[in-house]
């Protein structure tokens, strides 16, 4: 039976729609006008127990609108959402005690204090025996490689360290289902690795469910065999890494090695130069123009070597971004 | 309950450490608090001249009680869920299991144990500047002093966290309850002890809940008898006006949040 099932999901925002300028400003303030924004539009799909989903998509694509639905913190406009067979916006203790959201933007851990006494706040809320949360908080500090810090305010922490600290609190009551809105942002890339290990520890460990956000990549391909692609709040798509590359990315990565020195504008009218420099460079070239594009080359210049790969996905989701478009990422 | 205390007693004795890391600043916000002295020195200048219901001893003593009536029952509560709702900090509260009003409580309360010593230091510099003004309380004066002071506190709390509801739908709620502000510091008796007042407006007021707020209990910390005009202010009386007013604020509070919270979207969350 599916932790996460989400039906036709759709939430509208109305905005205040003003222009700059102080007669806008005027005009507003005696009849204001107001515009709706679909931020999710119709989104379904459904998580087994013990998956671990990543949540791709660009900034403002609705990504942490439907993590706030999943949750219960907005009402959805329309659609059906049950997480772990509750209706999340109805937000009955028994399904906080399930879940939890960790924002990597956000923290609940008390600035001032140390760690620790935040987590003596959520151990007292979540009604877990004092003995009881210090062996999980050993537990999790373990798994989290974190020790003395604990007991350091929390504004003398590392950004790293109070990450791993937020997760330790967000975590203490061993909810079912994660909700990870950008964990790892702003952390160097050993901070980075160091949550990605942990959390699949703990998928492990506890069977737990985690959707996952994360403009890292490297966060994606560590983590999530399945990955949901959501653009303009609408759901893109829906499954493996490996489909997604076929799927966005209909072109090739070519490697190529000269016998004479080249200059990136002699190979633009073949493809997209990724790099080009001394005798070597790297085109993308659409999928079905490899073979034509190839002989092309090698009877333009004097081709000593070359190679064909597909693009990484760090690539291919990273076109996907810029470009704002699924249509135009898909050259 | 016996979970639900302890919640309550953990928030408390936490937000107790984190509010002692802004001791330094509680010094000032207390110092912040001395209009009542104030208001005493133009009132005693007053009674000393023209002949006024309260001799300028009985004046001193009135507002050093609202001065620590004031204190004991401060509430910032909608300067606060304001700044949590614009700025979506109260989502990781809602993901909790416990309602966020329990959080806010806890931490007034910690704030007034904090606050307590620094009023004890002020009481003891005013005593010795005005020694004259001194009581010496009666045996049942001071629980019950504390009874009407918590009252006043839990109904002054209902009233401002139901004016925080508002910013579900305003982002400037603590604009709205500063409409508030004003009969509270004509009515009170915070400006002017209520004896001074008409007959006719005391009589009105003391079914209203602004008396509660400064003048009763400071009534009751001085261990003076509570007579409005020709209402005598029973102890019954006090705490049935009290208690229907906080359940009217309760029972409003209840249904804007209920409203409200469909309307919470969480922003920069």
């Amino acid at each position: 039976m599916a932790v996460i099932e989400a039906k036709n999901l759709t939430k509208r925002f109305r905005v205040a729609d003003k222009k700059p300028g102080l007669w806008h400003t005027l005009k507003h303030f005696v009849n204001r006008r107001y515009r709706l924004i679909e931020a999710v539009r119709e989104v379904s799909f459904s998580i087994e127990p013990g998956e671990i989903v990543g949540f791709l998509g660009p900034n403002g694509a609705g990504k942490t609108t439907t993590l706030k639905m999943l949750t219960g913190l907005i009402h959805p406009s329309a659609g059906r959402v049950a997480v772990v067979g509750q209706t999340p916006f109805q937000r009955r203790h028994d399904f906080l005690h399930q879940i939890t959201l960790v924002m990597g933007q956000k923290q609940q851990l008390i600035w001032d204090l140390p760690a620790m006494d935040s987590l003596k706040i959520n151990a007292s809320i979540y009604r877990i025996d004092p003995v009881e949360a210090t062996r999980r908080i050993d537990e999790l500090a373990g798994m989290l490689d974190l020790g003395e810090e604990l007991q350091q305010p929390v504004r003398k922490l590392s950004l790293g360290q109070r990450m791993k600290a937020e997760l330790l609190a967000a975590l203490l009551h061993r909810p079912r289902v994660l909700f990870l809105d950008e964990p790892t942002l702003g952390l160097d890339i050993n901070a980075q690795a160091s949550v990605r290990d942990f959390l699949r520890a703990y998928n492990r460990q506890y069977k737990a469910t985690i959707l996952l956000t994360s403009h890292y990549m490297a966060d994606i391909t560590a983590l999530c065999p399945r990955v949901m692609l959501i653009h303009e709040g609408k759901l893109m798509f829906d499954g493996s890494l490996d489909a997604l590359s076929a799927r966005f990315a209909p072109y090739r990565e070519l490697n190529l090695e000269f016998r004479h020195e080249i200059a990136r504008e002699q190979l633009e009218s073949y493809g997209e130069v990724e790099s080009a420099g001394g005798h070597a460079a790297s085109l993308i070239v659409p999928r079905d123009r490899l073979t034509h594009i190839l002989d092309e080359l090698r009877n333009g210049f004097d081709v000593v070597d070359f190679t064909v790969t597909d693009p990484p996905i760090e690539q291919v989701i990273g076109r996907l971004f810029r470009t704002g478009s699924l249509e135009a990422a898909a050259l | 309950m016996k979970s639900f205390a302890h919640k309550l007693r953990t928030i408390t004795g936490v937000q107790y450490a984190a509010l002692l890391e802004y001791r330094a600043e509680m010094v000032l916000w207390v110092a912040g608090t001395v209009l009542p002295f104030i208001l005493m020195g133009v009132w005693m200048t007053a009674s000393a001249k023209a002949d006024l219901v309260l001799q300028p001893v009985e004046m001193a003593r009135y507002f050093f009680a609202t001065f620590v009536v004031r204190n004991m029952t401060l509430v910032w509560v909608v300067w606060e869920f304001e700044q949590q709702v614009v700025k979506g900090t109260l989502s990781h509260w809602l993901l909790q299991p416990m309602d966020p009003v329990w959080r806010h409580f806890a931490e007034h309360l910690a704030e007034r144990f904090v606050r307590l010593p620094i009023l004890v230091v002020i009481g003891v510099v005013f005593f010795a500047v005005y020694p004259d003004a001194l009581w010496t309380p009666g045996l049942w004066d001071i629980p019950i002093a504390l009874a009407a002071i918590v009252l006043t506190f839990i109904m002054r709390f209902s009233v401002q966290y139901t004016f925080a509801m508002l910013s579900f739908w305003t982002e400037r709620a603590h604009a709205i309850e500063q409409l508030w502000a004003l009969p509270y510091l004509f009515l009170s008796g915070m400006v002017a002890p209520l004896a001074l007042y008409p007959q006719a407006v005391q009589q009105v007021l003391v079914y209203t809940p602004f008396p509660y707020l400064i003048w009763y209990p400071a009534q009751k910390v001085l261990g003076l008898p509570t007579a409005a005009g020709s209402v005598e202010v029973t102890l019954g009386m006090a705490v049935g006006v009290m208690a229907f007013w906080t359940l009217v604020f309760i029972l409003a509070n209840r249904l804007l949040w209920r409203i409200g919270i469909r309307r919470y979207s969480a922003m920069g969350a």
